[in-house]
């Protein structure tokens, strides 16, 4: 796939210039040592090996469906926290390097037998995708291809919704919601996955997700996880990142046929 | 009082399977605490215990006893898919109110000797098989910290060979969903919403 010989030739690209026979030095990164789990134990050197991305808005935009407080807590602990936990795995693993984000979430998931680092990995990119599936003033209603595309597989945009809203309720300890456009039957559909595990591992193409962890909703709205899905679908959801992702699904699924004019 | 939910559980096993004839349905209801909501502070606040108890817990006794009396029904019909089906709630809402009963009464005020290491016949089987007390806190931690997603931590007794053993379970699963032998005493809920 395209997207993947970009971004291993980034990584590639510092070791060109360096001496294969010394490990690679980068300077240390702008980072929240306080309370960390896996902290290297060598601060001043820092290998940092996958980064922590910054949700694509300040923290107190989704104010006031997602407060500033979740956003640091979720996204400056819970998130980073994944990311540091994850370098410190890899340190010790030569296998994995210059894997990306996506490979290395298959990679580890190993066809349903998940290494020890899937769970980091896995969290690193639900969280990456998540922050992007959410905008300021986002909800409503998709348009164009992605209204039609919803339309045709869910029946209408409001089916879509209910059947969404029930399955993130229907959810047992820590999972996360998915509308995902299944390769096989190039049809979308809402997907139910638990704790780290993502549709990426089968193949499918995630479109929105929503995180249905604790730690996602309970400090805004303990648990009434009803309101927090509803809020959610209304208003914070991105059909702008929808429309992004579908029109790159649709350069791996065919999802018609072209109208080829008889000459 | 928690003592009457034990009862209602026993009850309602030794009416076993196979009788056709109508029964009286046992309902459970929410334990009280052996301490105020505030009892505990500041090692965890009033509105956690009040919601923990008064919504979590409550609402894992409604959901089970709905479950029960959609298993009923099935049972009755002989609808055996739909029995099946019926586990999963079951495991989880029932799983959910038995551990729950059991953390309640884990925990008791500082004043009432809350946080205190154990002594007598505990304290020496903690030793013997963890070597001492800080031993086993540490352990407790580590498997804590190291569960992914939602679940229990619990110390317990293997009843067969006799041994102190630290088990996590996941999502709302009873320490003997982890083996038939295993009794616990101890269980840590580690749910994000116990300490969030």
């Amino acid at each position: 796939m395209g997207s993947c010989f970009n971004n291993s030739s980034l990584a590639c690209s510092h070791l060109l210039a360096s001496d294969f026979s010394r490990p690679l030095k980068l300077p240390k990164i702008l980072h929240l040592q306080k309370g960390q789990f896996c902290r290297s134990r060598r601060a001043t050197q820092f290998w940092a090996f996958h980064g922590l991305t910054t949700p694509p808005y300040k923290l107190d935009a989704l104010e006031p469906y997602m407060s500033q407080r979740t956003l640091e807590m979720h996204w400056g602990k819970h998130h980073r926290g994944y990311v540091d936990c994850l370098n410190k795995q890899l340190e010790n693993n030569n296998v994995l390097y210059g894997y990306t984000m996506d490979e290395l979430v298959k990679a580890t998931y190993n066809n349903g037998n998940p290494l020890p680092e899937f769970n980091n990995a896995a969290q690193v990119w639900n969280h990456d995708f998540f922050w992007e599936s959410m905008q300021p003033d986002g909800g409503k209603t998709p348009e164009g291809g992605v209204l039609q595309k919803i339309e045709k597989d869910f029946g209408s945009f409001a089916n879509f919704k209910e059947k969404f809203v029930n399955a993130a309720l229907s959810v047992f300890g820590s999972g996360w919601i998915w509308l995902v456009l299944k390769t096989k039957e190039k049809r979308l559909e809402v997907v139910k996955t638990s704790n780290a595990v993502t549709p990426l591992v089968w193949g499918d193409i995630p479109i929105i997700s929503l995180d249905m962890w604790e730690h996602a909703y309970y400090l805004d709205y303990k648990n009434d996880r009803g309101k927090y899905v509803n809020i959610f679908m209304n208003h914070l959801v991105s059909w702008n990142a929808a429309k992004a992702r579908m029109a790159r699904a649709e350069a791996f699924v065919n999802l018609g046929e072209p109208k080829i004019p008889v000459a | 009082m928690a003592l009457r939910s034990v009862i209602s559980r026993k009850t309602l096993g030794s009416l076993g399977l196979g009788f056709s004839h109508a029964r009286g349905l046992q309902t459970f209801t929410l334990p009280d605490l052996p301490y105020d909501y505030s009892a505990l502070e500041p090692a965890i606040s009033v509105e956690i215990m009040r919601l923990h108890h008064q919504k979590h817990h409550q609402t894992y006794i409604t959901n089970y006893n709905k479950a029960l009396e959609q298993l009923e029904e099935a049972m009755a019909k002989g609808d055996s898919s739909a029995v099946v089906k019926l586990q999963a709630a079951i495991k989880f809402n029932g799983g959910g109110h038995i551990n729950h009963s059991i953390f309640w009464k884990n925990l008791i005020p500082t004043s009432e000797g809350g946080g205190e290491p154990p002594h007598g016949a505990l304290g020496w089987a903690i030793d013997t098989h963890f070597g001492s007390f800080e031993a086993l806190v540490k352990k407790v931690n580590a498997e804590g910290a190291a569960l992914q997603g939602s679940g229990w931590v619990w110390l317990g007794v293997d009843k067969e060979s006799q041994k102190l053993v630290v088990e996590t379970t996941a999502n709302q699963d009873p320490l003997v969903t982890k083996g038939p032998n295993l009794v616990p005493l101890l269980g840590i809920d580690v749910w994000e919403h116990a300490y969030y």
